[in-house]
């Protein structure tokens, strides 16, 4: 991103020599089941990678595994565990760094949408709400940054989402967690510039996923393969420190950004 | 997903029920589907299963059949377009298994590089492996390969009964044999092992020839059929009896040598005003067409993909018929009725709304795969009409008699309209197909063709 030619665009701190074009080779999935992430890798294995999957399920881990190879993935490790219990973090983390010692990227992808119904008239599902989208995810990232702070190489990147941008009341419990997640993303890549390690914040507009099937107009949804194609396109460049995907999601949340909380009190949506 | 319990499972899919139209390629009829179920995993499909009514549900691939076939109207559809995970390849037999949701434009990019390709494909890549096998689909190689089904080698099918079991020659081989072309009332076909066969590269050595007459035409069968893997005839479906149209014939050729780039075609993006499609355009289409082809260098290298799959690369070329949709009328008639082939190409130019679609294809004798497969020795014709209303079915009405009195059948994947009797004269033995049908699963089709609730 840094252009001599231009000085507007010229970053105020130098880029570390360090960053550049992510070298996409063997990247860790944490929930590799999701809607997106099956996208993602997909886009992956098109071009050679090496993956380690994690998710719950060993069946459909292994069906994921046995097409990602067929459509030319380097070989895919997995791992099966369930991410949202941060008692399996530092199993799920240690078996990584035995498979991939030097792992390039780590992706974060799970998450999970209960109704805002649902979240909003038992506190046990808010508290799940949040523990998957929000705390979970920010502790086993916290694993996985320290190592790849400490190699001073690599990417971090998560899925979090342009609910996370405003409480809307139709689906803040969801949104307030994808924020935090979105919070959380902004305050590591700080931490992590220093020591040359990317981490990229993706905020995906609505994705016809089964996330999100329940919702009203998921026919209208984005397509899955375009959010995984930007996806791996933002993985391989060095360019956004935070992906809108697909793209108009940028110019509509920064429009929906500039609502007065005295009109945004009054939407509905 | 995996570790939740059973009723949460269910009360997520109930949650992924989404009610809208779903439409067929003919955009022929407009129904209203109760839900839309898309499971992501096999392992859902049970729960699914389980917990509809009694005939409620269909599976549902990329809707590319043409009429109803693919409609549960009021009712349910299971769409298994998320289930596109390819599960096993052999390298040295280049047997693979996928799911039921991959289409076989996956296979194409898939296998092609390794040097394998699909034994058999229909004229658009935009197919599942469920519906192609529901269908038991034939291509332009029928008189040397035979149908998809005659290569499918072994199917896991889900049951609303009894659960997922696999069915091959030796385990449920009636089973199979209902699946094949079994319209997809049979179950849900989680997962197929398909006989893919060994290619030089994706080059086709192609020739077309002109003809005028059906008489020409089937000479042109006789003399292509031992020496070319793929034939089939464009017709022009406004010069009657005499009949007119471009044979092409063509097979898999030697490695070029050269790089090969998929070209990415136009996409129609919304229905075109009906007006732009009258007798007179179509007509001159039709025209224009025929005296390109017959002034063309007729024999040449070309990719695979315009050889098989010339309209996939406008996308959603069924738009051209506009907000109504169209109706395919596809048929066999036995060649020793070639007189009724005639009337039936001389009625079409006289009501003068045929298209620029004609398709003329000589079956080989391969015995059916399934119990319900279409293709039967014989000519089939392939023709769309643009759906005009009530002159439209009349004149596919009077098509059916002559399709009736010359002993010939139509196909189920592109109807949506075809009476009980026909069907009954098309299919006699349908009902020893009915003990296979799952009791879960109904479609407009079947209901409308045999009466069933």
């Amino acid at each position: 991103m840094t252009s001599t030619a231009d000085p507007t665009t010229t970053r105020p701190f130098a880029t570390p020599a360090n960053i550049d074009a992510t070298a996409l080779r063997q990247i860790v999935v944490l929930g590799a089941t999701s809607g997106i992430a099956l996208e993602v890798q997909r886009q992956l294995a098109r071009r050679g990678c090496e993956l380690l999957l994690v998710a719950r399920s060993p069946q459909r881990l292994a069906e994921i595994r046995s097409d990602l190879e067929a459509r030319g993935a380097g070989p895919v490790f997995t791992y099966s565990a369930d991410l949202a219990s941060v008692q399996h973090h530092a199993a799920i983390f240690e078996f990584a760094r035995r498979t991939f010692p030097d792992f390039d990227t780590v992706l974060l992808a799970y998450g999970s949408m209960h109704t805002q119904t649902e979240s909003e008239s038992s506190v046990d599902v808010l508290l799940d709400e949040l523990r998957v989208n929000f705390t979970s995810a920010a502790a086993i990232l916290t694993l996985f940054a320290a190592d790849l702070e400490r190699r001073r190489t690599g990417c971090v990147a998560a899925i979090s989402s342009v609910a996370g941008e405003r409480g809307r009341r139709s689906n803040y419990v969801y949104g307030s967690a994808k924020g935090a997640l979105s919070l959380f993303l902004q305050g590591l890549r700080g931490r992590l510039h220093p020591a040359g390690v990317r981490v990229i914040t993706i905020k995906p507009g609505p994705v016809q996923t089964s996330m999100t099937d329940h919702l009203p107009n998921a026919a209208r949804f984005a397509d899955p393969e375009q959010v995984g194609r930007e996806i791996v396109r933002a993985l391989e460049r060095r360019s956004p420190d935070v992906l809108y995907t697909p793209r108009i999601w940028r110019y509509v949340m920064s429009a929906v950004r500039q609502i007065p909380e005295t009109v945004f009190k009054r939407l509905s949506f | 997903m995996a570790g939740q319990s059973a009723a949460a499972l269910r009360k997520q899919l109930e949650a992924s029920q989404t009610t809208r139209q779903m439409l067929s390629w003919g955009r022929y009829p407009k129904i209203a589907h109760a839900h839309v179920y898309k499971p992501a995993w096999n392992d859902q499909v049970p729960a699914i299963l389980q917990d509809v009514a009694p005939g409620s549900l269909l599976p549902f691939g990329l809707g590319r059949s043409y009429g109803d076939s693919c409609l549960n109207a009021g009712r349910e559809l299971i769409a298994c377009r998320r289930l596109n995970r390819i599960l096993g390849f052999d390298e040295t037999t280049g047997m693979i298994r996928c799911e039921s949701g991959v289409t076989l434009s996956d296979i194409i990019d898939v296998f092609l590089p390794k040097g394998w390709f699909l034994p058999v494909t229909p004229g658009t890549r935009f197919v599942t492996v469920g519906g192609a096998i529901a269908n038991d689909v034939h291509g332009k190689n029928h008189h040397r390969a035979g149908t998809l089904g005659a290569h499918v080698r072994q199917i896991g099918l889900h049951r609303s009964n009894d659960g997922l079991a696999a069915c091959n020659a030796e385990v449920n081989s009636d089973m199979l044999r209902a699946t094949i072309g079994g319209l997809g009332l049979t179950g849900v076909i989680a997962w197929a092992d398909i006989q893919l066969k060994p290619v030089a590269g994706p080059w086709m050595e192609a020739e077309s020839v002109p003809f005028q007459s059906l008489e020409q035409f089937l000479e042109l069968n006789r003399e292509s059929n031992d020496r070319f893997e793929y034939t089939v005839a464009w017709l022009d479906c406004f010069a009657g009896k005499n009949a007119r149209g471009i044979f092409f014939r063509g097979n898999h050729a030697a490695d070029q040598g050269k790089e090969f780039h998929s070209k990415r075609g136009l996409k129609l993006p919304m229905a075109l005003p009906a007006w732009m499609l009258n007798r007179y355009s179509v007509k001159a289409f039709n025209s224009a067409y025929y005296r390109i082809h017959a002034a063309k260098k007729n024999a040449s290298v070309v990719a695979y993909d315009s050889f098989f799959y010339p309209l996939d690369s406008i996308r959603q070329w069924n738009l051209l018929y506009g907000k109504q949709g169209f109706l395919q009328y596809q048929c066999v008639i036995p060649e020793t009725n070639i007189g009724a082939i005639e009337e039936l190409l001389d009625r079409i130019a006289r009501s003068g709304m045929g298209s620029f679609l004609g398709v003329l294809k000589q079956f080989g004798s391969a015995p059916p795969s399934g119990m319900l497969s279409f293709p039967r020795p014989g000519l089939t014709i392939a023709l769309d009409f643009a759906m005009r209303g009530e002159r439209t079915l009349k004149l596919m009405q009077s098509l059916d008699e002559i399709v009736l009195q010359s002993g010939g059948a139509l196909y189920p994947a592109k109807d949506a309209r075809m009476s009980p009797a026909l069907f009954e004269a098309s299919f006699p033995r349908w009902r020893e197909f009915v003990p296979y049908i799952d009791p879960k699963i109904s479609s407009s089709f079947w209901r409308r063709v045999t009466g069933a609730q």
